[in-house]
């Protein structure tokens, strides 16, 4: 990634208009004042995605996918239950299917019509996933997408598209890299990344940029 | 509805750009919109689907212009005001309207923990079985309805098979207009990339959707 896409985006978020901070004040001031929300619960809230749930608990649920073979079966017959053990579950993760990539089936995940994104395990979804460039390509050309994320599959590797359409929420299953067998559940969720998860990168030890 | 939300297989939209060491919200108002927009939903005025299908009414010049936090914000404002919760002249004085009653209670902080782990499932028991079995070739119907739907037009009229039964799902396309939950069978249909785009498209991969009964006739 180029310092000049980092600063695109600092461009493009500046750019919001800037009484969009002064018009959600005004109307988070008019729900408390009319007693439709307490700004604890708003604080709350921001809370949980900012610094609670996020692509940590999906990495722990690979870990465990990855050591623990009756696990790893509970979460690709029932992911809803399975991910459920770890405590995660509920909004935008009701109903979890967790899809598993082999050296023959590379996954990825996508929601063409809005952002579904399985927020238990992932968190809030980052703004390439939301956005029109994402959302258009990968259902038509998911390896093109891929290459952009710096991963090229051969040709004979399936990939498979999974698009969000329903109440259904997707997470993958990657590959467990080789060389990794010393290391324990723990080190093993330090190497997955959110990117991994969405299907859109592979896990990869020693972790880039490691001195591992 | 054909609008612009409906994006799978478009182009134009120009590269993927991810974002390196990513916040989960870029400017306080954005996290303010995301919590405001889930504290008023727990009054249950709307649901998910209407809650869905308010976005896709903005107009599609509007819709790709505007971040999306700015669409929160403007769906939040006008279901607000739809479901009489807020009235525009509130919204433009910032101000309650005089006498206006108080509501009660609203959302806690307590209670975020538990409504965010129980969810909203929306799943539901039915008497029917599923119409499809595992295996059957089925085609999606080549409809366009004018309200909202869960099916992409990428996906109308195409062959796909049954690969999966999911169970049992409220369906938006009666629900996101408070016209009923209408539950019915949902199955994961395996389209190859081939059905979809033609034959420029690899002949391995392939795209799964999850359909409702509704979208699905037997090919």
């Amino acid at each position: 990634m180029s310092h000049e896409h980092d600063h695109d985006h600092e461009q493009a978020h500046q750019e919001v208009p800037s009484d969009l901070t002064l018009r959600v004040k005004a109307l988070e001031s008019l729900l408390v004042e009319k007693g439709l929300v307490d700004p604890a619960a708003l604080d709350a809230l921001i809370d949980t995605y900012e610094h609670k749930v996020g692509p940590r608990n999906g990495a722990r649920v690979v870990a465990r996918a990855w050591v623990d073979a009756a696990y790893r079966a509970r979460l690709l017959a029932d992911g809803t239950s399975a991910i459920a053990e770890f405590g995660f579950s509920g909004r935008q993760g009701e109903h979890m299917v967790v899809v598993e990539n082999t050296p023959q089936v590379h996954n990825l995940i996508v929601c063409t019509l809005c952002s579904c994104y399985p927020w238990p395990v992932l968190g809030l979804p980052p703004v390439w996933y939301k956005s029109a460039p994402y959302r258009s390509r990968a259902v038509i050309d998911p390896r093109g997408v891929l290459r952009e994320f710096g991963l090229e599959l051969p040709e004979t590797t399936e990939v498979r598209v999974w698009d969000s359409t329903a109440e259904l929420r997707y997470l993958v299953l990657p590959e467990r890299p080789t060389g990794t067998d010393h290391l324990s559940e723990e080190d093993l969720a330090e190497l997955v990344t959110r990117d991994a998860m969405v299907g859109v990168a592979k896990v990869e030890y020693p972790k880039p940029g490691s001195a591992a | 509805m054909n609008g612009v939300h409906d994006m799978g297989g478009m182009h134009g939209m120009g590269p993927v750009q991810p974002e390196k060491n990513e916040p989960v919200f870029h400017a306080p108002w954005e996290a303010r919109t995301f919590a405001l927009s889930l504290a008023a939903g727990a009054w249950r005025r709307w649901n998910i689907d209407a809650w869905r299908h308010e976005i896709e009414l903005i107009p599609p010049a509007d819709y790709l212009s505007m971040s999306y936090y700015e669409r929160w914000y403007a769906r939040l404002v006008e279901l607000l005001t739809k479901t009489r919760l807020v009235s525009r002249e509130e919204i433009g004085s910032g101000d309650p309207a005089p006498g206006a009653p108080k509501s009660t209670p609203p959302l806690s902080a307590d209670q975020v923990p538990k409504i965010l782990s129980a969810g909203a499932p929306a799943s539901r028991q039915i008497d029917a079985s599923p119409r499809f079995q595992l295996g059957q070739r089925v085609r999606s119907r080549n409809v366009h309805p004018a309200g909202h739907t869960r099916l992409p037009r990428y996906a109308r009229g195409k062959v796909g098979t049954v690969d999966r039964h999911r169970g049992a799902f409220v369906f938006p396309d009666t629900n996101a207009h408070f016209l009923g939950e209408n539950p019915q069978h949902v199955y994961s249909i395996r389209f190859a990339a081939q059905e979809l785009w033609g034959r420029e498209a690899s002949p391995r991969d392939a795209v799964y959707l999850d359909m409702w009964d509704d979208y699905l006739e037997p090919a």
